[in-house]
């Protein structure tokens, strides 16, 4: 077997003002591999990855490729050094075709037709070599998700990529085209290529790397066979201490029904209908999970029901009825009323960024009687009530007149729980309540989400993360396309058949699972389409 | 983030940028042949070595802290309110409304009528473009330099056919009754022996102006609805999730954008100029836009930015009037100003921060 390494990383540093985003990394990437790179947010892998493709430029270290020293200055330099990357959010042109996509920026010469001729050929054999089928001649616009990640992996191959560097890219997948994905990569693997998946999903590095690689901090604390580990070392690796990767509960003791919606429809601004006859209820003493693909409609159910997007349908909370437009129907209403919220996206709806840590402890409840004093707010009572909830839900550093960007993201989603736990809600809706969070604050979230169910609250909890939902939710509901496709008890289910549900698949495929995954996919993309017009 | 120092912000950043305006200032009247150093010192001795020069400068800085007020609570809710100068205008209608057809026994009773009839008129007019904004989306730049115009027009009209004292040929109203006119400072600080700010413009209405920045501190970062205008400034979307309607956030802080702007009026209609004239504003209501950039939209910013500018103002003047430096460069020289304190802000903050985090890193 050959010994050069197809990517070696020796001693890379980079900094970014006073913060060390990359500490003296080495790394060697044997061809024909996959290497996982793990890390929680802001360790610094997407920096790094960045380097290796020539948006960033090293401080120190060097790059050598194919044991050549390569010096890589902008990502021109890193296709022709034979390296190709998919990005999270990916870089295409909506309304060109998948071909047009394909060639831009790899155009044989002034005129199109004949490289996209061209191309048509490669990709054609492309699809069949790696199971990268995708119709050449749609819009991308017209792409599930999915099917646009593929076209990103067809960009960098047609480039002669050996080397695919895929950053988070289950992110937005089903169950099942995430293991499609995985299946590609195998393919890809065993025709020689090199894979770099960056993830902060165990079980993905468990499931398809050979090597992985974990990152602290900005620095690399260890780099082992896949084989010769367990996810419990990789977590502790991770976080520098034992973490428990399992939640602890008891068997929910579900009481009354709590809130109570029936069919509920919302169509956003540009006249897309996003929830399409959601009904559910939810009980007292009990987490509802519900699971599903981003973009399925469950910001939207947490914004209707948080009170501040318009609705039609029937919410009714403790008997009685909540508005859901007009007057009565915001957020202030819904917190009087007794449902807390924690968002799905702290920075943008949970927290005013350059507020301080008190200031954001009464964020949505700053106008309660008891934080006036006269025509002006009671700041001393607000700054004494905020040092207190920081002490008790252990946000580091405890000082309430940081600015909330200061904190790390874990410790913002402390806040935004302190906030929403402290006001004793009986409804709590919590949106992604461990999306860029700390392995280690994640523990102590899931166990606050629990202690409060103990309490007797109902919780809606909506996550992306289907181990999140397995881990804490008492009943799970799938969203697909707008609608609730079906609810499942944990311990009767499965990732698989939840899994097909979130592509909105009803019933036991017959032939292939992806191909039944993706005409569904697709069929959603061309009613959006059609109600975009 | 580390940043650099916050003093370094509020003082260093503006300090170094009128230095730079004030060189190049210098070159500008160096190549007409005139001595910079002569000037500056004129610009010096005329609006700040004497009693009656401060009277123009503090003059000219209470219109500036108003429309600066104006432009700066706009900005809290992210709001771009270039429309001070016309709301100013129709703040001048309701005071020379008040004052003409209420007979008031007292100027502080004129005085007080007559703020709440200027802010009444500033709110209004810029009521539409903040109900077109909040509901329709209309975007309030555009809308409040067109409603400038209107406001312009509007004037004239009122002016020429209907305020006009019969056989007057001059686009403007009567007097204003003596019961309205506001004392000066002259009147306030001047005796027999001792004759301060002679003949100089400035009135009561510089103290309304330093009540209105300590009022504006209040309101914005002590009252509910100054902690709603700037959560509704930095996200909408978390201000929507919260429970704080825009369009009531929009309207508000709209009203009270024109509002202030609309109390500028009473330091050139009522304590100045005793009547209704065209173009009273003289382009404050802009000015205004630059002191609230350069004050960080803080009211003791705004307050010193306006007191540079009415010095600037007064200065100009006084080398218009003494040297034969034409006016129109004293244009050029707060143009110069305007523009390295408001638009090229970044050109010295970027290098000064860079410099800040490099000797941080190094004693570290």
């Amino acid at each position: 077997m050959n010994d050069t390494p197809a990517i070696e990383l020796k001693g890379i540093s980079k900094a970014f003002g006073p913060v060390q985003a990359n500490k003296d990394i080495s790394i060697r990437v044997m061809p024909g591999t996959i290497h996982g790179i793990i890390g929680e947010n802001g360790a610094g892998k997407s920096t790094l990855m960045s380097i290796l493709y020539g948006f960033y430029k090293a401080d120190a270290g060097e790059i050598w490729v194919n044991g050549q020293k390569k010096d890589i200055t902008d990502s021109q330099a890193a296709i022709s050094a034979g390296i190709g990357m998919v990005f999270q959010h990916f870089k295409l042109v909506q309304n060109f075709t998948v071909l047009e996509n394909v060639i831009l920026g790899a155009e044989d010469g002034p005129m199109l037709r004949p490289s996209l001729a061209r191309a048509r050929g490669v990709l054609k054999q492309l699809a069949e070599e790696y199971e990268l089928a995708v119709d050449p001649d749609e819009l991308v616009e017209n792409l599930s998700v999915g099917h646009q990640q593929r076209v990103e992996i067809l960009k960098a191959l047609y480039r002669q990529a050996d080397i695919l560097i895929l950053d988070e890219p289950t992110g937005v997948l089903t169950p099942a085209e995430a293991d499609h994905l995985f299946r590609i990569l195998d393919h890809l693997r065993a025709e020689g290529k090199t894979v770099i998946l960056i993830t902060h999903k165990l079980r993905e590095i468990m499931e398809i790397t050979d090597t992985v690689s974990v990152m602290r901090r900005g620095e690399m604390t260890a780099t082992v066979k896949t084989a010769e580990t367990s996810p419990e070392q990789l977590a502790e690796l991770m976080v520098g201490r034992k973490v428990l990767l399992r939640v602890d509960k008891t068997k929910a003791a579900p009481g009354q029904v709590l809130l109570d919606v029936q069919n509920l429809r919302h169509v956003d601004d540009a006249g897309v209908e996003r929830l399409k006859g959601v009904s559910l209820q939810l009980r007292a003493g009990e987490v509802l999970g519900i699971a599903g693909v981003a973009g399925n409609g469950q910001s939207e159910l947490l914004e209707v029901l948080g009170g501040y997007a318009d609705a039609t349908g029937t919410v009714t909370l403790k008997g009685a009825p909540l508005p859901l437009s007009g007057a009565g129907a915001d957020g202030s209403a819904r917190r009087a009323a007794g449902i807390g919220h924690v968002p799905e996206d702290r920075q943008e709806e949970g927290l005013i960024m350059p507020y301080t840590a008190w200031e954001n402890t009464v964020f949505g409840y700053h106008r309660d009687p008891r934080y006036q004093s006269g025509p002006l707010m009671n700041n001393a009572l607000i700054k004494e009530e905020a040092q207190d909830k920081m002490t008790r839900y252990d946000v580091r550093p405890p000082n309430p007149n940081l600015a909330a960007r200061n904190f790390s993201g874990g410790n913002q989603q402390k806040i935004v729980l302190a906030r929403e736990i402290e006001r004793d809600p009986d409804v709590l809706l919590i949106g992604q309540p461990t999306r860029g969070v700390d392995i280690g604050a994640i523990e102590f979230i899931h166990q606050e989400i629990i202690r409060l169910r103990d309490k007797g609250k109902a919780i809606l909890l909506v996550s992306v993360e289907l181990d999140e939902i397995f881990s804490l939710s008492d009943r799970i509901a799938v969203m697909f396309d707008g609608q609730i496709m079906g609810e499942r008890m944990p311990e009767e289910t499965d990732q698989t058949e939840l899994g097909l549900l979130m592509a909105g698949v009803t019933e036991k495929p017959e032939g292939r699972v992806i191909d039944a995954v993706d005409a569904s996919l697709q069929e959603k993309e061309a009613r959006e389409a059609e109600q975009h017009d | 983030m580390d940043k650099m120092p916050a003093w370094a912000d509020a003082v260093l950043v503006p300090l170094i940028s009128i230095l730079l305006a004030a060189i190049l200032s210098a070159l500008v009247i160096l190549a007409i042949g005139e001595s910079p150093v002569e000037a500056f010192k004129l610009m010096v001795d005329g609006a700040l070595m004497r009693s009656s020069g401060w009277g123009y400068t503090l003059y000219y800085t209470t219109n500036f802290i108003f429309t600066g007020l104006c432009v700066a609570v706009a900005f809290h809710a992210k709001m771009f309110n270039i429309g001070g100068e016309g709301q100013a205008m129709i703040g001048g209608l309701g005071v020379a409304l008040a004052c003409l057809f209420i007979p008031f026994p007292h100027w502080s009773v004129a005085l007080i009528v007559a703020t709440l009839a200027a802010a009444a008129f500033g709110a209004a007019w810029a009521f539409i473009p903040a109900l077109l904004q909040a509901k329709r989306g209309s975007h309030i730049v555009i809308t409040t330099i067109m409603f400038n115009f209107i406001a312009a027009a509007l004037l004239n009209y009122v002016l020429v056919n209907l305020l006009r004292p019969v056989g007057a040929m001059e686009p403007a109203t009567a007097g204003f009754p003596a019961a309205t006119h506001l004392p000066t400072f002259q009147d306030m600080f001047a005796s027999e022996g001792n004759p301060l700010f002679r003949g100089s413009p400035a009135n009561v209405t510089f103290f309304l102006a330093v009540a209105a920045c300590i009022a504006f501190w209040f309101l914005i970062w002590r009252t509910k609805l100054g902690y709603e205008i700037r959560a509704f400034g930095h996200s909408e979307s978390a201000a929507r999730y919260a429970g704080i309607s825009p369009v009531r956030i929009t309207v508000v802080a709209m009203l009270i954008s024109g509002g202030l702007a609309g109390m500028m009026a009473l330091n050139t209609t009522m304590g100045e100029a005793e009547r209704l004239v065209l173009n009273a504003t003289e382009g404050a209501g802009f000015i205004g836009i630059a002191v609230a950039l350069m004050g960080r939209s803080h009211p003791v910013g705004v307050f010193l930015a306006a007191l540079l500018f009415g010095f600037l103002y007064q200065g100009g003047a006084e080398l218009a009037l003494w040297t034969s430096i034409p006016r129109e460069l004293i244009t050029v020289i707060q143009a110069l100003v305007i523009l390295f304190t408001g638009a090229l802000d970044n050109m010295v903050r970027m290098p000064l921060e860079k410099l800040f985090l490099a000797t941080r890193r190094r004693s570290s």
